[in-house]
């Protein structure tokens, strides 16, 4: 029962989308639709669950004084200041009918000034360390290697005003090797036959691992057989 | 221009001192932003998800006349109550919270997984699929106004052998050996300028992201330069 609902389900959820796309017409065309709607609910509840958990996590942290816990009382108190914000609108222009995003709204001010700054910020700090890491991993210890370093290399000239300013003394007859253009050429030719590659690849894997849900033969996201919850 | 008397500003400003700290080491003040950043995120799409999917797809469809003030022309419309089912999956998905009932949430995850397997399988196949091999069947010699084109000729042979020889790479069914080796080492040599345009991409994209920190410090904070 545990097991062979949540197979059943699958089973009928996967393969009423697939007919939706062969057979666009009742029962099937709406079912696929609504299916797809409740889909987005769902993932709704996901996202207040992985609130509740992080909730859980952290409060737990703060109750047993784990170490650093004092910067877990930070996140419930980001956690909750943000929801609190956002769940009531506060000092939203149109009160609760105004839409959720709108300049002037708490949390529009929560989001500009504390949101954003900390995510792209994080997010740029990866700029330092993919540099430090490629400097590692990228020597020309192969031909291969040699490769990728020389693509890379042409698209990041290509796409700098220093790229232009280097190649720029070239012929007309030669303006191909001129570093922008090559970094287009890159992008457009070779990478994107590789990227096509890649797609195929994946788009096989998805299909197959698809089928393997769809039918049941994969069941790893159901847990363990021995697994009581 | 002066720096900026607006406390939003400041708190923006330190936030992203304190993420940059990390580069000395980590630190107090980096764990602080860190933690922050956890917390104000997940509550972030939180709100964002039950405000723009949950309240006019979920309660406005169940029970219209709560969402009167808020939407309008969706509180007119008759409930339908087809929408209990993903209420009642939604619910049991939180029931993961609980030690006894998790068990139940598999049912939610099910779902999931059915709808996900079931979109992807005939979308992947259509348009990663299907519509890649498509777009690599392309005339090899090319033919611009009239006249013979050498750059379009040599880069529709790149692109159908570049595909070809980069799926004969990820074949390995078969020994890599002989031709079909030196079109697998081919398909190596293609992926590899993916993968470094992709890197070159990636780093563009991280400083563009730092570009903009140093403008809302430089520019919006400090007033030293004019955004």
């Amino acid at each position: 029962m545990r097991r062979q609902v949540p197979l059943a389900i699958t089973f009928i959820v996967g393969w009423t989308l697939i007919i939706a796309v062969f057979i666009p017409h009742p029962p099937f065309g709406q079912l696929g639709e609504n299916f797809t709607t409740y889909f987005d609910i769902i993932a709704v509840f996901a996202f207040i669950l992985g609130g509740g958990n992080l909730i859980r996590v952290h409060g737990n942290k703060v109750y047993k004084k784990r170490q650093d816990w004092p910067y877990s009382i930070v996140t419930i108190l980001g956690f909750v200041v943000v929801l609190i914000a956002g769940l009531f609108k506060i000092g939203n222009p149109d009160g609760l009918s105004g839409d959720l995003t709108q300049p002037g709204s708490l949390f529009q001010d929560l989001y500009t000034y504390i949101f954003a700054p900390l995510q792209a910020t994080m997010f740029s700090l990866l700029a330092f360390f993919v540099a430090s890491a490629s400097y590692r991993a990228f020597r020309a210890k192969n031909k291969e290697a040699t490769v990728l370093l020389v693509a890379a290399f042409i698209i990041l000239l290509g796409r700098t005003p220093i790229g232009g300013y280097l190649t720029f003394w070239l012929p007309e007859s030669l303006s191909f090797f001129h570093i922008p253009n090559l970094a287009y050429w890159i992008m457009t030719i070779p990478n994107l036959a590789g990227q096509r590659a890649i797609l195929i690849g994946i788009s096989l894997g998805v299909i197959a691992m698809s089928l393997r849900l769809i039918l049941g033969i994969e069941r790893s996201y159901l847990g363990g057989e021995g697994e009581r919850s | 221009m002066g720096i900026s008397g607006d406390i939003w500003v400041w708190i923006g400003a330190f936030l992203t001192f304190s993420i940059m700290s990390f580069l000395y080491k980590d630190n107090p003040f980096y764990k602080f932003a860190e933690h922050l950043f956890v917390g104000v995120s997940a509550a972030y799409w939180m709100c964002m998800g039950i405000w723009q999917t949950l309240v006019p797809n979920l309660i406005a469809k169940l029970h219209p006349p709560v969402v009167s003030e808020i939407l309008p022309a969706a509180s007119t419309k008759p409930a339908e109550y087809s929408y209990i089912i993903p209420l009642v999956l939604g619910i049991m998905f939180l029931m993961r919270l609980s030690p006894k009932g998790a068990w139940i949430s598999r049912w939610a995850l099910a779902f999931i997984v059915g709808t996900t397997a079931g979109s992807y399988l005939t979308r992947y196949l259509r348009s990663d699929f299907l519509g890649q091999i498509q777009y690599s069947i392309i005339p090899l010699i090319s033919i611009e106004d009239g006249s013979f084109s050498f750059v379009g000729t040599i880069s529709n042979i790149i692109i159908f052998l570049g595909v070809f020889c980069g799926l004969i790479y990820f074949f390995f069914s078969k020994e890599h050996k002989g031709t079909f080796g030196v079109a697998s080492k081919v398909g190596i040599y293609i992926l590899m300028i993916t993968f470094g345009a992709g890197f070159g991409y990636t780093v563009m994209a991280r400083i563009s992201l730092l570009v903009g920190r140093m403008q809302f410090i430089f520019g919006d904070w400090l007033g030293i330069i004019s955004r």
